[in-house]
C-alpha cells in the first residue's frame, strides 16, 4: 500500500494536519503566530545547512528552529520589540538560507521543494518521521494539556498552583520546531503557518471549550490535507498551496454561517 | 502557626526600587489586608508571595505544600479561547460536578458552569475566579485588588462573601486593596505599603497611625466611621486622644 505515492502523500498530509492542528489551537490562543512563522522561515537555513554538511535534514531543521527560538528569546531579552525580533530572525535566516545554498558547491540545488513542499517524493522514510514528530507532539501536549492552559489563560494563576510557565512555554518552543521539521516537507516552510492558524481559526467558530476548538482543528487539518491533494489531481496544482487553499476556504465557510447563526 | 513568610524582600525594575526590605508573615486563618497607594509595589510583593517575580533580595518560606489559592487582579481571556465556566473550574486539576457547584455556590453564583466565561458580568466573573480558586481547598487564599472594576456595592457584597468563606472554610486570606474602608473592617490586621511598610498592625492602629495618614489623608478616617462606632471616629480626629486609642489598640 505504501508503494503508492499517493498513499504516502495522503498519510504525509494527515499526519503534518494531525500535530499543526492540535499544536496550532495554542499558537492562536497566545497569539504565536509570527512566532511561529520566524520558526519556518529560518528552517530555510536549516535546510541549507543540512545540504551542505550532509546532515539530516530532519535534525537540522529542528535545531535551526529552536536556534532561532532563543535567539528570539535574548533578542526581547534586550529591549528589542518581540515584531522587530521576529521580522529580523524570519527574514534574516531566509534570506541567509537562500544565500547559502548558493554558496554550496557542486551544481546548483533548488529549494523549491522545501519553500513550497513536494509531498508527492515523499518517502518511506520521511513518512516515518513525519508520523513519529506527529506522534510525539500529541503525546507530549496530551501530557502537558491541563498545564499548557492554564498558564496560556495566566502565568500567574499556573504560578499560583505551582505549574512553572516558562517550562509550559519551553515545551510549547519545542512542540512548535518538531511541527516545522514535519511540514516543511509537506507544504513547505513558506506556508506552515498556515497549517497552524488556519484550521484552529476555523475551529473557534464552533467550539465552546478548549478541548472541542483542538478535536475539530485536528478534523479541519486532517480535512484540508486531503482534499488539498485531490484537488491538486484534479486541476495538477502544487499541493502544498492546494492544502492550504482548501482550509481557507473551510475557514470562509465556517465564518459565513456563524454570522447566519448569530 | 505561620503558614508564609517573607523576609526583607527586594524587588527592583530597571533601576527602580519597587520593594524594599518587605517582611511578612501570615499566619493560619488570619485576614490581612495590604493596603497602599498606585505603585506601592501590593501587586509585586503578591507575586513574590506566589512565586511569579523572584525577588532580588530575600526569601519567601512557606510550609512544605502550601496549597495558595490565587484570585488575579484581572483575567484577560484570549477572546479565540473558547471556555466554559464549568471547563475553567477544572484548571489547573478536573473536580468533580458536585464539588464545582458547590464552589460557585460558596462564591455566591448560581450554576452557570454552561456559560462562556466571556458572557459573564465583571462581578460574576470575579465570583468564579474566586470559586476556582477555593476547589483547590487553600489553606492561604490571595486576592489582589479582586473587586477592581465592581461598583461599591459590588464589591461590599464581594468582601462579605470572602468573609464568609473564611468562616466556612478556615483559610488565612491575604488581599491587596485600596478600598480601605471596606476592607479594613474586616482585617484582622492591615500592613501599609508604599515600597516598604509603612505601618502594620490591627485596623484601628494603622488608620490613626501618622504614616498612613500621610499617604491616605485623613479623609479616609470619615470612610472608616461608616463601618465603625462614632466615638472611633471622634477619638482618631483628636490627636492626644488617637494616641491613646493606639496604645490600646496595639495591646
Amino acid at each position: 500500500m505504501l508503494d503508492d505515492f499517493l498513499v504516502r502523500a495522503a498519510l504525509a498530509g494527515l499526519g503534518t494536519a494531525l500535530a499543526a492542528g492540535l499544536l496550532g489551537c495554542f499558537v492562536v490562543w497566545r497569539r504565536m503566530a509570527y512566532f511561529g512563522d520566524a520558526m519556518a522561515h529560518a528552517a530555510v537555513l536549516g535546510v541549507a545547512l543540512s545540504l551542505g554538511f550532509e546532515l539530516s535534514i530532519f535534525a537540522g531543521v529542528i535545531v535551526t528552529a529552536l536556534a532561532m527560538a532563543f535567539l528570539f528569546l535574548s533578542l526581547t531579552g534586550q529591549g528589542q520589540s518581540a515584531d522587530a525580533a521576529l521580522g529580523v530572525i524570519a527574514h534574516g535566516g531566509l534570506a541567509l538560507g537562500l544565500v547559502a545554498v548558493a554558496l554550496i558547491p557542486g551544481q546548483r540545488i533548488s529549494l523549491d521543494s522545501y519553500l513550497f513542499g513536494s509531498v508527492l517524493t515523499v518517502t518511506r522514510l520521511d513518512l516515518a518521521i513525519i508520523w513519529g514528530g506527529a506522534v510525539i507532539v500529541l503525546f507530549v501536549i496530551w501530557r502537558h494539556w491541563q498545564s499548557l492552559l492554564t498558564a496560556t489563560l495566566s502565568p500567574d494563576l499556573a504560578y499560583a498552583a505551582g505549574i512553572n510557565p516558562r517550562r509550559e512555554e519551553l515545551v510549547l518552543t519545542m512542540m512548535l520546531a518538531l511541527v516545522v521539521a514535519v511540514a516543511i516537507k509537506v507544504v513547505g516552510a513558506l506556508l506552515i503557518t498556515a497549517l497552524l492558524i488556519i484550521p484552529a481559526a476555523t475551529a473557534r467558530t464552533f467550539a465552546r471549550t478548549p478541548e472541542g476548538m483542538a478535536m475539530i482543528a485536528i478534523g479541519i487539518g486532517g480535512l484540508s490535507a486531503l482534499g488539498g491533494l485531490q484537488m491538486a489531481l484534479l486541476l495538477d496544482t502544487p499541493v502544498g498551496p492546494s492544502i492550504v487553499c482548501v482550509a481557507v476556504a473551510c475557514f470562509m465557510i465556517a465564518t459565513i454561517s456563524g454570522k447566519l447563526r448569530a | 502557626m505561620t503558614l508564609l513568610s517573607a523576609h526583607n524582600i527586594d524587588v527592583s525594575f530597571g533601576g527602580r526600587h519597587v520593594l524594599q526590605r518587605v517582611s511578612l508573615d501570615l499566619n493560619a486563618g488570619e485576614i490581612v489586608t495590604i493596603v497602599g497607594p498606585n505603585g506601592s509595589g501590593k501587586s509585586t510583593l503578591l507575586r513574590v508571595l506566589i512565586g511569579a517575580q523572584t525577588p532580588g533580595a530575600g526569601q519567601v518560606a512557606r510550609t512544605d505544600g502550601l496549597r495558595i489559592g490565587y484570585v488575579p487582579q484581572k483575567l484577560a481571556i484570549d477572546p479565540t479561547l473558547p471556555m466554559t465556566v464549568r471547563r475553567f473550574l477544572d484548571l489547573p486539576v478536573k473536580v468533580s460536578h458536585a464539588d464545582a457547584v458547590q464552589a460557585l455556590e460558596t462564591a455566591g453564583l448560581p450554576d452557570v458552569g454552561h456559560q462562556q466565561m466571556a458572557s459573564l458580568s465583571g462581578g460574576q466573573f470575579q465570583r468564579v475566579l474566586l470559586a476556582r480558586a477555593l476547589l483547590g481547598k487553600p489553606q492561604v487564599l490571595m486576592l489582589d485588588e479582586a473587586t477592581q472594576g465592581l461598583d461599591q456595592p459590588g464589591s461590599a457584597s464581594f468582601y462579605r462573601q470572602i468573609e464568609a468563606v473564611r468562616r466556612s472554610l478556615g483559610c488565612a486570606i491575604l488581599m491587596v486593596s485600596h478600598e480601605l474602608h471596606v476592607v479594613m473592617s474586616a482585617s484582622d490586621r492591615v500592613i501599609c505599603l508604599n515600597g516598604h511598610v509603612c505601618c502594620e498592625g490591627t485596623p484601628e492602629v494603622v488608620s490613626a497611625a501618622p504614616a498612613y495618614r500621610e499617604l491616605f489623608g485623613t479623609g479616609t478616617g470619615g470612610a472608616l466611621a461608616l463601618y465603625r462606632h462614632e466615638h472611633d471616629h471622634y477619638h482618631s480626629h483628636d490627636h492626644d486622644h488617637s494616641h491613646d486609642h493606639k496604645h490600646e489598640a496595639a495591646e
